[in-house]
C-alpha cells in the first residue's frame, strides 16, 4: 500500500466520522447552554436538566417508552429467534417463501406503510389502539431485526454440537436449552438490545397505533420539535444518547473482552504446544 | 403408546409450534394489514372511520361494509397532481440520496477495510454507534446546524464569508433534506460495503500489482467489481426506505419539498381520509415491490 | 506415550465363524437425497467387539451410512439391526450408539468434566456415579490435570482426547468415530490410532470407523469395507484388501498400483495369459475374482515393492519382462521411487527399500532397465 492511498484512507476516514459525530457533539454541548436561544451560547447551565426532570408528560412518556421497549423487545426476541430457528433448521416446508418474505420485508418497509397498516388491522379487529397495539406494532417491526441477528449467529454454530448432545442421549427441546441458546444467546442479547433501541426510537408507528395515555417519548419530542428548538429537546436528546451509548458501549466492552480472554487462552495452549 | 407419543408426537408438535406461533404472527400482524389497506383503498370515503372512534363492530361487519368497492380513491390519485408529483419527486429524492450515500459512504467503507486488522472493530463500532442513537434526535441536530440564524450562518459570519446580515438558507429545501438523509442512513450504506471489502482477498491486489497493473486501476477492475454485493446490498437498503420516509422531509425539508410519506401522513393525521392515505400507501408499496423483492433475493444469496 | 498394557492381539475373525450372529446388520440399506443416491442398496454384517472400518473418498456414502446407525438420517429403504433389534423410528437420543464427531462438538460453554459428563446426566445417572465415571474416563484418555479447563484452553491432541472420552462415558454398544483423526497433525495421529487400538482392546467395545486415509484404516482395524458410490466395493482384512484387490477401483484406491492394459489370450488352472499390445509383452498372472475368458480385456495388477528393477537382462525364457529407460526417480528416505517408461511410453513404477546409506544408487536416469517380477505377486483384474 503506498503513501497516497493511505492519506487518502485517513482523511476519508476522519470527514467521514466527522460528519457522522459533530452533529451530535453539537447537540449535547447546547444542552448545557444557558441561554434560551439554541444557537447562542449564554454560559454553561444545568438548568434544562433540572426542567425536564420537573416536565411530568416527559416523564410520564419516558416511561411509556421504556415499558413498551422492555415488553416489545422481549416479545421480538421470542418470536425473532423462532423465526430464525425455523429459517436456518426447517429448508423445505409448505409456505416457507412466504415466511421468509414476511421476517425480511419489514427490514425495509417504509415505516409510514407498516404504522398504517396495523392501525387498520387493530381497528378491522376492534382492538384499541394504545399501549398493547404500540406494543404489539413494535414487536412485528423489531422480531425481523432479531431474526436477522439471531440467524447469522445461528450460521457460524456448527450443527454437530446440537447432534452430539442428541447422540449422547438429550432429547431435542432439552439440547436447545443446554446447547443451542447458551451458545447463541450472544447474538439472542443483541438482537434484544437492537429490538428495544428501534423501539425507543420510533415514531412513525407509534404515532399511527398511539392512544390516550400512551404518549411515547418520540411521539413527545417530535410535538416539541414542531413547535421550535429548544434547549430542553437537547438535554432530553442527551440523556437518551448517553444512555444508549454507554448500553451499547458496554456491551461490546464486555463481548470484546471475552473474546480476548479466549484468544489469549489459546495462544497460550498453541506456545504450550 | 406412551413410546409413540414422546418418540413421534412429542417432536412433531415442538417443530410444529417453532414453525407455527412466529408464521401466525407475521400472518396475523403483517400479511393480514396489508390485505385489509388494500380492502379499505378500495372503499368509500363515506364509510371511512374517523380516528379514535371505530365505528365497527366485528370483523364480519366490518367486510360487510367494505364489500361495495370503489376505484374512486385510485382515480382520485390520478387526478390530483399533487400525489402523482410526490411520487415522482419521493423516487427522483431517493435516487440522488443513494448516490451520494455511495460516494460519501465508499471512501469511509474502503478507508475501514484498509485499517490496521486492531482498529477495525472500534470503527465498526464507530459507525453503529449512531445509528443506535434515536433518529429523529439525528435529525433534529441538525435543524440547529442548518436553520438561518444556525450554526452554519454562525461559523461563516465568524469567518467573515457571510456578511453580519446574510443568512445561509438551506433549511426547508431540499438540499437540507439531502444532507439529513445521507447522515441518518450513512451507516446503512457503509456497512454492507465494509462487510464486502474486508473480505476482499489482499493478495489480489498484490497478484494484479505484481502482474503490472498499477493502484487506481486495479480500483476499478479488482476492488470495485468484488465489492458489489455490499453496493447493491447497501443501495436497497438505503433506497427502498428513503422512498416512503416522514422524519427528515418534514423536519428539515419545510413545505416545498414534496414526498410521499409526508403525503400520506397529512392525508391521514390531518384530512383523516383513511381509504386515500390506504391508496397512497397501496401505490408505494406497488412501487417498492420490484425493489423489495430484488433485495430479498440478494440477501438469500448473500 | 502408552506403555504396553492390556490383552496381546489374538487372532480375531468372528466373520469366519457362521454360528455367530452379526452385531450390527444394515440390510438392504438405501438412502437418497433428492436425486443423489448416497448409499445403494447396501448389505453390510459387523461383528461384536470388531473394529470395523468405513474407508474411501468423500462423497462415497460412508459418512452418510455411519449418520444412518446414530440415527441423524432415516434409511430410505431397508433397515438396521442393532443385537437383532431394528432401529427404524428410535431417535439418536435413544440409540445405544455414541459417536465421536470429526469436529469433535465439544460443547465450548462446559469444561471438560461437563462435557463428559453430559450423556451421563442425561442417563440420570446419580451424581456420585457421574463423578467416579469420569474420573475414570479423564485416567483413560490421561487428561486428569485438565478437568475444570474449556475446551478452547485445550491442544487439538487434547481436545480429540475428551471427545473420545465423552463418547465412551456412557459405555455405548458401538462407538462411531468420523474421520476421528483428520485434524491431528502425522506424528500424533500415528500415535493415536495404536491408542485407539487399545482402548478397543481394553473395553472391549465394538468400534466403527470412518475416514478416507487408508493407512489409518489399515491399521486400527480388524476388517475395512471399501466403499464407492454408496455400493461396498470389497470388504476384508486389511491384507486382503492390500494383496488381493476384488477390482480395479480398490486395487487403484488403497496403495499405489501398476495397471497394464492387454488382452486375454489363454486361460489355464486359475493362470491367464495376457497379451498386452500396448507394452508389446506377454504376462502371465493368477486370475482375480470374476469370470476370465479367452479374448476379454483384462489388466494386470501389481504393487511397485513387488516389481524388482535390474540393469541386466534376465536369461532368456524368463516369463514376465518388462524393458524400459529410467524416467524418473523419486528419493523418500526410506525407499526410492523408479519410475520407469516401457517401450510404449506407458509408466511403470518401481519401488526399492534403500537397505544402505550410500547415496549414489548404481541406477540412475536413462539408464535401460529390466522389471521382473514372482509369479504370484501380480493379480488380473477385469475391466
Amino acid at each position: 500500500m503506498n503513501k497516497s492511498t493511505s492519506w487518502f484512507n485517513i482523511t476519508s476516514l476522519v470527514f467521514g466520522f466527522a460528519f457522522l459525530y459533530v452533529p451530535i457533539l453539537i447537540l449535547v454541548v447546547y444542552s448545557f447552554n444557558a441561554s434560551k436561544l439554541v444557537t447562542v451560547w449564554g454560559g454553561f447551565s444545568t438548568q434544562w436538566y433540572v426542567e425536564l426532570v420537573h416536565d411530568q408528560a416527559i416523564i410520564d412518556a419516558a416511561w411509556v417508552t421504556i415499558r413498551v421497549g422492555i415488553i416489545s423487545a422481549s416479545f421480538a426476541t421470542v418470536l425473532g429467534t423462532m423465526a430464525a430457528l425455523v429459517l436456518d433448521r426447517y429448508r423445505k416446508f409448505h409456505g416457507r417463501a412466504l415466511f421468509s418474505g414476511m421476517v425480511y420485508a419489514p427490514l425495509v418497509m417504509p415505516e409510514v406503510i407498516t404504522g398504517l397498516s396495523l392501525l387498520l388491522l387493530f381497528v378491522a379487529i376492534g382492538f384499541d389502539r394504545g399501549f398493547w397495539a404500540v406494543v404489539i406494532a413494535h414487536t412485528t417491526l423489531t422480531m425481523c431485526f432479531v431474526a436477522v441477528v439471531v440467524q447469522s449467529r445461528l450460521v457460524t454454530l456448527d450443527r454437530s454440537l446440537e447432534e452430539a448432545a442428541l447422540d449422547l442421549g438429550c432429547p431435542p427441546v432439552k439440547t436447545f436449552f443446554l446447547i443451542t441458546l447458551p451458545l447463541i444467546l450472544p447474538g439472542v442479547v443483541a438482537g434484544w438490545m437492537l429490538a428495544f433501541t428501534l423501539s425507543l426510537d420510533d415514531l412513525v408507528i407509534a404515532s399511527f397505533n398511539t392512544g390516550p395515555g400512551a404518549t411515547t417519548l418520540p411521539i413527545k419530542i417530535y410535538s416539541m420539535v414542531r413547535l421550535g428548538v429548544t434547549p430542553e429537546i437537547n438535554a432530553i436528546s442527551t440523556i437518551l444518547i448517553s444512555v444508549i451509548a454507554v448500553g451499547v458501549i458496554a456491551a461490546s466492552v464486555l463481548s470484546h473482552r471475552s473474546q480476548v480472554e479466549k484468544e489469549k487462552a489459546e495462544r497460550a495452549v498453541f506456545l504450550a504446544g | 403408546m406412551a413410546e409413540r407419543w414422546t418418540q413421534d408426537v412429542k417432536p412433531f408438535l415442538a417443530k410444529w409450534a417453532l414453525v407455527a406461533v412466529p408464521y401466525l404472527w407475521s400472518l396475523l400482524f403483517f400479511l393480514a394489514p396489508f390485505l385489509i389497506i388494500f380492502k379499505i383503498s378500495l372503499s368509500q370515503t363515506a364509510i371511512a372511520m374517523p380516528p379514535y372512534v371505530p365505528v365497527i363492530g366485528g370483523l364480519g361487519d366490518f367486510l360487510a361494509k367494505l364489500s361495495d368497492f370503489t376505484f374512486d380513491n385510485y382515480v382520485f390519485l390520478t387526478e390530483d397532481p399533487l400525489y402523482y408529483s410526490a411520487y415522482l419527486s419521493s423516487l427522483r429524492i431517493a435516487l440522488v440520496s443513494t448516490i451520494l450515500l455511495l460516494i460519501v459512504g465508499y471512501p469511509i467503507a474502503y478507508g475501514m477495510a484498509r485499517a490496521p486488522k486492531s482498529l477495525r472493530n472500534a470503527l465498526v463500532m464507530a459507525v453503529i454507534l449512531p445509528f443506535w442513537t434515536s433518529f429523529l434526535i439525528r435529525v433534529y441536530a441538525w435543524i440547529g446546524i442548518l436553520k438561518p440564524e444556525g450554526l452554519i450562518t454562525i461559523a461563516l459570519q465568524s469567518l467573515g464569508i457571510l456578511g453580519p446580515d446574510e443568512q445561509i438558507h438551506v433549511y426547508n429545501t431540499e438540499i437540507a433534506v439531502f444532507i439529513g438523509i445521507v447522515y441518518s442512513y450513512l451507516p446503512f450504506m457503509v456497512l454492507p460495503l465494509y462487510a464486502a471489502l474486508e473480505k476482499l482477498d489482499a493478495t489480489l491486489l498484490e497478484a494484479a500489482a505484481d502482474l503490472g497493473c498499477p493502484p487506481t486501476k486495479s480500483f476499478w477492475v479488482i476492488t470495485f467489481p468484488l465489492s458489489l454485493p455490499g453496493v447493491i446490498a447497501g443501495c436497497f437498503l438505503c433506497f427502498i426506505p428513503i422512498v416512503g420516509e416522514f422524519v427528515i422531509p418534514d423536519l428539515l425539508g419545510g413545505s416545498e419539498t414534496l414526498m410521499i410519506g409526508k403525503t400520506l401522513w397529512a392525508e391521514f393525521f390531518n384530512n383523516r381520509d383513511w381509504p386515500v392515505s390506504s391508496a397512497v400507501a397501496v401505490v408505494l408499496l406497488i412501487i417498492l415491490v420490484v425493489p423489495i423483492v430484488i433485495f430479498q433475493n440478494q440477501q438469500k444469496k448473500a | 506415550m502408552i506403555e504396553a498394557v492390556g490383552p496381546i492381539k489374538r487372532k480375531f475373525a468372528p466373520w469366519d465363524d457362521p454360528t455367530l450372529k452379526p452385531f450390527i446388520r444394515f440390510e438392504n440399506v438405501t438412502k437418497r437425497f433428492g436425486d443423489f443416491t448416497a448409499v445403494d442398496n447396501l448389505t453390510l454384517d459387523i461383528y461384536e467387539r470388531e473394529f470395523f472400518a468405513l474407508l474411501g473418498p468423500s462423497g462415497c456414502g460412508k459418512t452418510t451410512l455411519m449418520r444412518m446407525l446414530a440415527g441423524f438420517e432415516q434409511p430410505t429403504e431397508g433397515r438396521i439391526l442393532l443385537d437383532g433389534k431394528d432401529l427404524s423410528g428410535i431417535p439418536p437420543y435413544k440409540r445405544p450408539v455414541n459417536m465421536m464427531f470429526q469436529s469433535y462438538a465439544l460443547f465450548p460453554h462446559m469444561t471438560v468434566e461437563g462435557n463428559i459428563a453430559f450423556g451421563l446426566k442425561q442417563e440420570g445417572m446419580d451424581t456420585s456415579n457421574i463423578s467416579t465415571r469420569v474420573a475414570e474416563m479423564l485416567e483413560l484418555v490421561k487428561l486428569e490435570k485438565f478437568a475444570k479447563r474449556k475446551p478452547h484452553q485445550l491442544s487439538g491432541g487434547q481436545r480429540q482426547r475428551v471427545a473420545l472420552a465423552r463418547s465412551l462415558a456412557k459405555r455405548p454398544k458401538v462407538l462411531l468415530l468420523d474421520e476421528p483423526l483428520g485434524a491431528l497433525d502425522k506424528k500424533l495421529r500415528e500415535e493415536t490410532q495404536f491408542e485407539l487400538m487399545d482402548i478397543q482392546m481394553e473395553l472391549g467395545m465394538t468400534f466403527l470407523i470412518v475416514t478416507h486415509d487408508q493407512e489409518e484404516a489399515m491399521t486400527v482395524s480388524d476388517r475395512i469395507a471399501v466403499m464407492n458410490h454408496g455400493v461396498i466395493a470389497q470388504i476384508g482384512t486389511a491384507s486382503e484388501i492390500y494383496e488381493q484387490p476384488a477390482s480395479r477401483y480398490v486395487a487403484d484406491f488403497v496403495g499405489d498400483i501398476n495397471l497394464i492394459d492387454g488382452t486375454v489370450t489363454a486361460v489355464d488352472d486359475g493362470n491367464v495369459t495376457l497379451h498386452c499390445a500396448g507394452v508389446d509383452a506377454t504376462i502371465v498372472a493368477e486370475a482375480g475374482p470374476g469370470e476370465v475368458t479367452v479374448g476379454a480385456e483384462a489388466g494386470f495388477a501389481i504393487r511397485p515393492e513387488k516389481v524388482q528393477i535390474s540393469l541386466e537382462a534376465p536369461p532368456v525364457g524368463t516369463p514376465n519382462v518388462l524393458s524400459g529407460e529410467v524416467w524418473d526417480i523419486g528419493y523418500l528416505g526410506d525407499i526410492s521411487v523408479y519410475r520407469v517408461r516401457l517401450a510404449g511410453g506407458s509408466i511403470v513404477k518401481a519401488t526399492v527399500a534403500n537397505l544402505t546409506r550410500i547415496v549414489e544408487r548404481p541406477i540412475t536416469w536413462e539408464d535401460k532397465v529390466y522389471l521382473t517380477w514372482p509369479a504370484d505377486a501380480g493379480v488380473i483384474l477385469l475391466k
